[in-house]
């Protein structure tokens, strides 16, 4: 237990170590960063920010996580988040009641899920064209069902998703953890995770040894939906409203960074999903501690694309084979295979 | 005939049947002034889609080009306001840095051997931050050089313009054919789609053809960044978001396939003409809203995608039925 312990620790030291300096630097840039206040029950303060301010992100980066595992890659979720939100939206605006708004939208970005995994898994086409499709219709769709314009409502029970807090924690904060619990604990507690790498590690290696590889794959579009889903709920809840334009503009792509961020490799076959969520934490921190600081808020796409180059080229193959072939001792190389994140 | 050309073929049917329609339904849709302005309206993202079409056939993808886009109109707009430097110098100056950009991604994606998409997700990062830290406000741009650009066009029978951004983007196309189909280079990107082993082993300079394609998709970008500040007249860096998803749209449209090796510059061409039909019938229309374009523009992507997939099929299951003839 202590190894196991100390062997995960060792795992996202590099993430945990950047999640750290963000904080540090953020603190000296930023004094009282740190402090957390209690008003009206509810804990205020930049780190509950950045936990509440980071829930679409990482409910997106649990679902992309499983995805890019199986070597694919869900480009929709950003429009799927403003489908279900514009769905949430107009079920309460028509006077339904929440519980109606969030199960249709649920079922929603699971049904657009099952659309992109029956794509991928049934009809062979590669997950960054099959989920292209709905990127580019998806926005329309939302369009569709908000009539172009942003729907907004006045149901505090919607409300509540994006702005209500249990137990002093804001409410989103509770359910990206919570979901980020429920699917690490479904897929690590079963063979769902082994599975799910040997797809993609090698699909038509794992269909041959008895993986039901179609059914496992559309699962995992549709976790990816489901998340978007929540997400999209949050997002609409926390302005009142459905911005079929605006609502997880390009958050597909954070998504996607969260996950490389976290150690998932994107040619797929293992996958990290605390590294993913951490991920997430440290783009928002990132976001988050560029507001604060007062810097301008230019410069916050140039910072995001560096640290993106720089993560990357340390886990860049060509740089590590190089840095193998530099490395003396033979064990040592291996160990450091077995350890890579 | 060759199954290869069984997109194509089928993207010119689609085109000429749609457009078919339209006419039945508003005759005015085939007089000149309409398909001139459906060139000019669609110039910028039709020089870009070029570019695209080389990264795709090489089996790549290029997330930064309305990055690159949005940039080139910004630096324009700011060195005019702030020196007395000629357009056309500003205008070369713009190209460097774009194609230098390109060809920095390209260099990435080949020799740390990382995937296009993610090279090319922090390049739309660095670009659209570049535009950002020039200047966040719409920049107007009042050379006098922009308003002979845009008063040159050539009036065609009927009364419509070939705008100079609108005759351009025909160049580019046309430049963009010969340089796929007749060249050592294009010989080169088809090689690469089809495989970079296989690419290697025929003896291609698989590093320099890769930086070259993503510097020609720079160059492109930085190109159509030039026509979309001459279609605008100002320089704004939260310009043209979106554009490689439409250009990406185009060229799938357009009958390439998305995993490389088969496709055609012409194609993209066509891909860029229905969806700007699918655009101009909406305003004929009146009643429609603009959201029906993505919807329309997505049913068409997964036919494409969809007939594409059809035809590998028959293509396979044709390759293989002598195979078994041969070996009773």
């Amino acid at each position: 237990m202590n190894a196991e312990t100390f062997g995960s620790v060792r795992r996202f030291l590099p993430q945990i170590v950047a999640l750290v300096a963000i904080l540090a630097i953020n603190t000296a840039m930023f004094p009282g960063f740190l402090d957390i206040t209690v008003q009206n029950d509810r804990l205020y303060g930049s780190l509950i920010d950045i936990l509440n301010r980071g829930a679409p992100v990482a409910l997106l980066a649990i679902g992309m996580t499983l995805v890019i595992a199986t070597k694919g890659i869900d480009l929709s979720v950003g429009a799927v988040m403003a489908i279900c939100g514009a769905v949430a939206a107009s079920e309460v605006a028509s006077g339904g009641s929440v519980a109606a708004a969030v199960s249709a939208a649920l079922v929603v970005g699971v049904a657009c899920g099952a659309w992109n995994g029956m794509l991928v898994a049934v009809l062979g086409i590669q997950p960054i064209v099959a989920t292209l499709i709905l990127m580019v219709a998806g926005r329309g769709i939302a369009q569709l069902i908000t009539e172009g314009v942003i729907l907004t409502f006045n149901n505090e029970g919607l409300a509540f998703f994006g702005s209500g807090s249990i137990f002093a924690l804001p409410v989103p904060v509770l359910l990206w953890i919570g979901m980020g619990l429920l699917v690490a604990f479904v897929v690590r507690r079963t063979a769902l995770g082994l599975l799910i790498e040997a797809i993609g590690v090698n699909r038509r290696a794992a269909t041959l040894s008895g993986v039901n590889s179609r059914v496992l794959l559309i699962t995992v579009y549709m976790v990816s939906g489901l998340c978007a889903a929540i997400a999209g709920i949050i997002a609409a809840a926390d302005i009142r409203g459905a911005d079929a334009n605006n609502a997880g503009l390009w958050l597909e792509l954070d998504a996607i960074l969260a996950v490389v961020l976290g150690g998932t490799s994107l040619l797929g076959g293992r996958f990290t999903l605390l590294g993913s969520l951490i991920g997430a934490m440290i783009i928002q921190s990132i976001n988050t501690g560029i507001l604060s600081s007062g810097f301008p808020p230019e410069f916050n796409l140039i910072i995001k694309a560096v640290i993106i180059l720089l993560i990357l080229v340390i886990q860049s193959p060509a740089l590590r084979t190089f840095l193998v072939f530099w490395r003396a001792p033979k064990e040592e190389v291996f160990d450091k295979e077995q350890s890579a994140p | 005939m060759n199954s290869r050309y069984l997109p194509l073929a089928a993207t010119t049917a689609i085109f000429v049947i749609a457009y078919a329609l339209c006419y039945a339904q508003f005759p005015a849709m085939l007089s000149t002034r309409v398909i001139g302005n459906l060139l000019t309206d669609n110039a910028f993202l039709g020089i870009a889609a070029v570019g695209m079409t080389f990264v795709i056939l090489s089996g790549g993808i290029d997330l930064s080009i309305g990055s690159v886009i949005a940039f080139t109109t910004v630096f324009i707009a700011v060195v005019l306001a702030n020196s007395s430097m000629h357009p056309l110098t500003v205008f070369a100056l713009a190209l460097v840095i774009t194609t230098l950009f390109g060809a920095t991604m390209g260099a990435i994606i080949h020799y740390l051997e990382m995937p296009p998409f993610i090279v090319t997700l922090a390049g739309m990062f660095l670009a659209r931050g570049m535009a950002f830290v020039l200047s966040t406000d719409s920049i107007p741009i009042a050379h006098e050089f922009y308003g002979v650009l845009q008063s040159l066009y050539w009036r065609m029978p009927g009364g419509g313009r070939l705008t100079l951004i609108g005759g351009l983007m025909l160049l580019v196309f046309i430049a963009g054919m010969v340089l796929a189909h007749r060249t050592r280079f294009g010989a080169n990107v088809y090689a690469l789609g089809g495989g970079i082993a296989t690419a290697r082993l025929m003896g291609v300079s698989v590093g320099n053809t890769t930086i070259a394609i993503y510097a020609l998709s720079g160059l492109l970008a930085g190109l159509s960044g030039i026509v979309f500040s001459l279609y605008t007249t100002a320089g704004y860096s939260l310009a043209a978001v979106g554009v490689e998803l439409d250009a990406i749209a185009a060229v799938v449209i357009g009958g390439t396939l998305l995993t490389g090796g088969s496709g055609f510059v012409a194609g993209t061409l066509l891909g860029i003409l229905i969806m700007g039909l699918i655009q101009t019938y909406i305003i004929f229309d009146g009643t429609l809203s603009s959201w029906w374009t993505k919807i329309v523009i997505g049913v068409l992507l997964f036919v494409f995608i969809f007939l594409q997939k059809g035809i590998l099929w028959a293509t396979a299951r044709k390759a293989a039925v002598p195979e078994n003839a041969h070996g009773r």
